[in-house]
């Protein structure tokens, strides 16, 4: 007996100590699925009220770093804290501080709206008052306060995703994990996605969200993590790294092969222009781009590499994106390499 | 290992409602064993001499579809996994303990509630001599014990098994056997020694042979036995079914 008292006034004294900046960290996070790293040495900090964004094309590893820090899946090495909860250690104590919405559906398509969000409030612990009220709240809050007694199996792709949303939000979680929240939806719906998703930010609700919508990172998220086979290439405000890539950057589109890219890098970065290598061309920042270029394409002329086109414009987090990793962030999903990844990655959660 | 009640009550109550939303199913799942009943019971036990086979055959078709049903409901974790709902378990603060046995009581209850109209039917139909409500009763706690250890056994094969198709093999290899080689159909006191003594380590014989005991010739003699069976049998299952449950994963 005096043991539980003394066990529960170290957790008290935990609680509070826990009024800290950071609700979520994570320290050398890493998975691996039969060899192969999914994540790789991933260190995060999450601060309290902002919304941070995981930006990465598909089999980046951005579900499974999601998975780990929701405790569904034990990390390979590596420790990963929630609101003061070690998730391998506490693991109940990091679920009953987060709400998870998930990439792919995980409503019962069978039961009611009311009754998805009610059992959802079961598990929780939360008492009947107290259930019967946050329902109504959040339905409000998602408009499918019309649509409580109709079961899922009705609701539009849009609708269940709101359901999702409203159900991740019932035990009023520290933290709300998003997994691609507006995947395969039209734009209105995103759109509209996204006001929700602005009003719980300005209601101050700390939200984790990974994407590989460029615009969606860039209008919602604080700041953003830029990550790619597994690790982290980059990370600040959308508005810092757009800075970092460059004031401006001019592309210089070649069919040029490998060699003579490398010809051209090397003549370029001999007169200190910073140039990368990328897929189709090269990129080069620069201040005032338009006094650059001709000195660029002289550049070009001298090593005989043949210019296709020139392209200049403000860098965008595709240019981000780009910059980092050598490729395009709309095309890297198509990429036969991405798509082993991503089946890997799938495989690997059922044979653990 | 705390008892987590409300937990456990949480996922008792969706598979329960679950199960009332899909009232056409669950009326077309009786159908079969209805079938069963008359054809049997009027047609087979026409031909048996010396035994009311009717009455005898009810409590092994009420056997036929508790096993069904049970079996059933524990291996459609399959398809939580399959449409994510198993995840939105797996991410709330509740021990997969509670997830298991929320699932072997909500599962037994849907079974107990089909099982229980096949006996209000055949009872009707065909004849129960000795159909007291207090008979009823025991049977109902019969046919829970029976159901609670089959759904046990339905999540720890879904355990083990990764995909939906192998739901096929399950219904011949799993199903099949634990109903023919039982008393469900025929009495064992006949039968050569070996294929008696297969019938009873099946623990549906206990409940089956129970349940006649009590409604078709009034006697409790054996009840203790069956009941001290069926006890270890669902215990059994569900440390197994958790253990394995344990270890999957998403």
């Amino acid at each position: 007996m005096a043991e539980n008292g003394r066990r529960n006034e170290k957790q008290n004294k935990k609680q509070s100590e826990f009024e800290s900046e950071f609700v979520v960290e994570a320290r050398s996070l890493t998975k691996k699925f039969n060899g192969f790293t999914a994540v790789n040495a991933i260190d995060l900090s999450v601060r309290r009220g902002e919304v941070f964004g995981l930006l990465g094309p598909n089999g980046a590893g951005k579900s499974t770093t999601m998975y780990m820090l929701s405790t569904i899946l034990a990390p390979s090495s590596g420790s990963a804290v929630i609101n003061g909860f070690d998730a391998g250690r506490e693991p109940i104590a990091v679920r009953r501080s987060i709400g998870m919405v998930f990439q792919d559906s995980t409503l019962d398509t069978n039961l009611t709206g009311f009754d998805n969000l009610d059992i959802h409030g079961r598990l929780y612990g939360m008492n009947g008052a107290e259930r019967g009220k946050k329902i109504t709240e959040v339905l409000e809050l998602v408009e499918l306060a019309d649509w409580r007694g109709k079961l899922v199996k009705t609701y539009s792709g849009g609708m269940k995703r709101r359901l999702e949303i409203a159900r991740g939000l019932l035990h009023t979680p520290t933290v709300l994990f998003l997994d691609e929240p507006t995947l395969g939806l039209d734009a209105q719906t995103r759109r509209h996605i996204w006001d929700y998703l602005r009003k719980l930010r300005a209601a101050g609700v700390t939200m984790i969200l990974t994407t590989h919508y460029l615009e969606e990172a860039d209008e919602l998220c604080d700041r953003v993590a830029i990550i790619d086979h597994g690790e982290i290439k980059a990370l600040g405000s959308p508005d810092e790294l757009k800075r970092q890539a460059g004031e401006t950057v001019v592309y210089l589109k070649t069919s040029g092969a490998q060699k003579q890219k490398q010809k051209l890098l090397a003549a370029l970065k001999k007169k200190n222009f910073a140039a990368n290598a990328i897929e189709g061309g090269v990129a080069v920042k620069c201040k005032s781009c338009e006094n650059a270029i001709p000195a660029l394409l002289r550049a070009a002329d001298s090593q005989k590499i043949p210019v296709d086109a020139v392209e200049m414009r403000k860098p965008s987090l595709e240019d981000v994106f780009l910059s980092y990793t050598g490729r395009s962030l709309r095309d890297a999903g198509a990429s036969g390499a991405e798509a082993r990844r991503a089946a890997a990655t799938a495989r690997g959660f059922r044979h653990k | 290992m705390a008892l987590e009640f409300e937990r456990i009550y949480a996922v008792w109550l969706r598979e329960v409602k679950r199960f009332w939303n899909s009232k056409p199913r669950v009326l077309g799942s009786i159908g079969q064993p209805l079938f069963f009943l008359l054809a049997l019971g009027f047609g087979i036990g026409s031909l048996v001499p010396g035994l009311n086979y009717a009455q005898f055959i009810i409590p092994g078709i009420i056997a036929m579809s508790l096993l069904f049903s049970s079996i059933f409901a524990g291996v459609s974790i399959i398809w939580d996994r399959e449409f994510g709902f198993l995840k939105e378990m797996l991410v709330a603060p509740l021990s997969r303990t509670s997830i298991v046995l929320g699932r072997v009581l909500g599962g037994a209850t849907a079974a107990c509630f089909q099982g229980l109209i096949i006996l209000a039917i055949g009872a009707l139909l065909l004849g129960l001599p000795h159909a007291s409500p207090q008979n009823v009763l025991l049977s109902v706690a019969f046919m829970l014990l029976i159901s609670a250890g089959f759904v046990a056994v339905g999540i720890a094969i879904a355990s083990l098994l990764q995909d939906v198709e192998a739901f096929q093999l399950i219904v011949n290899f799993v199903i099949f056997p634990l109903f023919f080689l039982s008393n469900s159909l025929f009495p064992t006191d006949k039968l050569p020694a070996w294929l008696a003594e297969i019938t009873m380590l099946n623990p549906l014989s206990w409940g089956v042979g129970a349940m006649r005991e009590m409604l078709v010739d009034g006697s409790y003699a054996g009840l203790p036995a069956a009941l001290a069976v069926l006890a270890a049998f669902d215990a059994a299952a569900i440390l197994v079914a958790g253990r394995l449950f344990d270890k999957t994963s998403i």
